[in-house]
């Protein structure tokens, strides 16, 4: 039987990959590890000594503002050096390979490699190229997965209703072309949750997804009622290619999420969203910034998870 | 097997060693896992003010780069001012240091306290840094490969116990 390549020979996590395939024992393991570093990014002095020395490059080839922001402050707060390289204006617009990159950074001496990539599998690629001192974070490949995300959803979601194993979650929108979707799903499997609902129209949704694990609805307020958590993706206007939707507005009317149509969940129920929101697209300004709201402390929990899985992995 | 000592006895007799130093700026924090429960013990006896700190060490050990990160970390918690206060650091077993050097780095990331005094329930020698116990309930000599720790029971009674570092 082939390996899981994320993990080593004694089953430790040796790269994160995607959320798929990964035990629901790790999954704990760095939900709980998280929780501890919550506790030390609450403090003044935010910051613990355990990567001292280390190197983590952030390979990002394709934008990004948040992941990679929230990664570089996850492994300052654990005392690494931290070298953000954007891409898009550099090697690989004068022709450099992938593995080329990666072997010249090697060269520097990285210990994480923090990537994102448009391509579905790059991170995969690179961890199978790497030394065995070196880790692979995945920080979102193309369609796939973007398990840090997915795993900040899952330490939200597990921070406001302390349990898995009578929740109702939804998740709402662009599942077609969300890894977060993807992560999230495959999460929320493994640790439990009872019902697990995607609520988008039929074009925004990936051939097979019922194998998933989900109940599909194409009826927003069908889908939401008695839901405890309500999980807005973001409409991907850059991976849209032909027409699969009539128009934003024409979205918003059926698929935004509205005060009016949150109702319908239960009365705690909080909303989530990986960011950055199209505000009157897929969620409604009032709710956006509203009591069931938890999108802000979503961005801070992150940094919690990242020094939790980049200090897991460095150590195995 | 040599008999060890009654931990419940040298909870007691700690604590009133311990009596006549606590001032107003007396705070107490106990290291997971078996300096929590000590500490949760004598911070009561003791009436100390400030509530009870909680330390987990793990991100401050010396052995990171050799065993990794252990799982399940608990969260520290000091729930009061660091600064200026008269700390008593309250572990189950010394043995190596390695362990109160890991606290007191993690202390002064939460500030500068006035003093810090060690308790511990049982010190069995072996030091591998410049470390010692100001307050200590008795020491145990313990054979090599073995291990020393406290046990909680259901009823919440301390107890030692000796086992093999393998076994563990």
């Amino acid at each position: 039987m082939q390996r899981n390549p994320q993990l080593n020979e004694k089953g430790e996590l040796q790269h994160l990959l995607s959320i798929e395939g990964l035990p629901r024992e790790i999954l704990l393991q760095i939900l709980d590890t998280a929780e501890s570093f919550a506790g030390v990014t609450e403090r003044e002095v935010k910051k613990v000594p355990l990567l001292r020395g280390k190197s983590v490059f952030n390979l990002f080839f394709e934008p990004s503002t948040r992941t990679r922001t929230t990664f570089e402050i996850a492994a300052k707060r654990l005392s690494a050096d931290v070298i953000n390289l954007n891409i898009t204006v550099s090697s690989a617009t004068k022709g450099e390979s992938l593995l080329d990159t990666v072997a010249n950074l090697s060269a520097m001496q990285a210990d994480i490699f923090v990537v994102r990539h448009e391509a579905s599998g790059a991170p995969f690629l690179i961890a199978r190229h790497v030394k065995p001192h070196e880790h692979v974070i995945n920080a979102g490949d193309g369609r796939h997965a973007h398990p840090t995300q997915g795993l900040l959803d899952l330490f939200t979601i597990r921070h406001y209703k302390k349990d898995f194993a009578r929740l109702t979650v939804a998740i709402v929108g662009d599942v077609l072309h969300s890894r977060v979707a993807r992560s999230l799903i495959h999460g929320l499997t493994t640790l439990g949750t009872p019902e697990v609902r995607v609520i988008a129209p039929q074009t925004l949704l990936p051939a097979g997804v019922e194998a998933l694990g989900v109940r599909v609805f194409h009826d927003m307020r069908e889908g939401l009622r008695d839901c405890d958590v309500v999980v807005m993706l973001r409409l991907q206007n850059e991976r849209m290619r032909g027409a699969l939707l009539p128009s934003a507005q024409e979205f918003f009317k059926h698929y935004g999420l509205t005060a009016e149509k949150l109702a319908l969940a239960k009365r705690d129920a909080i909303v989530m969203h990986p960011g950055p929101m199209n505000r009157g697209v897929e969620i409604d300004s009032t709710v956006a910034d509203g009591p069931h709201s938890v999108i802000l402390p979503q961005v801070t929990f992150g940094i919690a998870v990242r020094m939790a899985v980049m200090s897991i992995v460095a150590g195995n | 097997m040599t008999k060890l000592p009654d931990a419940e006895k040298l909870c007691e007799q700690l604590a009133a060693e311990l009596k006549p130093r606590i001032g107003p700026k007396s705070a107490m924090v106990g290291l997971y896992t078996g300096g929590a429960w000590l500490a949760e013990r004598l911070h009561a006896m003791l009436g100390i003010k400030a509530p009870l700190g909680l330390m987990d060490i793990a991100f401050y050990r010396d052995d990171y780069a050799a065993r990794g990160l252990k799982h399940d970390p608990k969260r520290t918690k000091i729930p009061f001012e660091v600064d200026g206060s008269e700390l008593l650091l309250v572990d189950d077993v010394l043995y190596s240091g390695r362990t109160v050097r890991a606290a007191m780095n993690e202390l002064f990331d939460y500030g500068r306290p006035a003093s810090i005094s060690l308790v511990v329930l049982a010190d069995r020698g072996g030091r591998q840094l410049p470390i010692s116990a100001q307050y200590v309930g008795a020491k145990v000599e313990v054979p090599h490969g073995m291990r020393l720790t406290l046990k909680r029971a259901g009823d919440g009674k301390l107890a030692l116990s000796m086992e093999s570092e393998r076994a563990a």
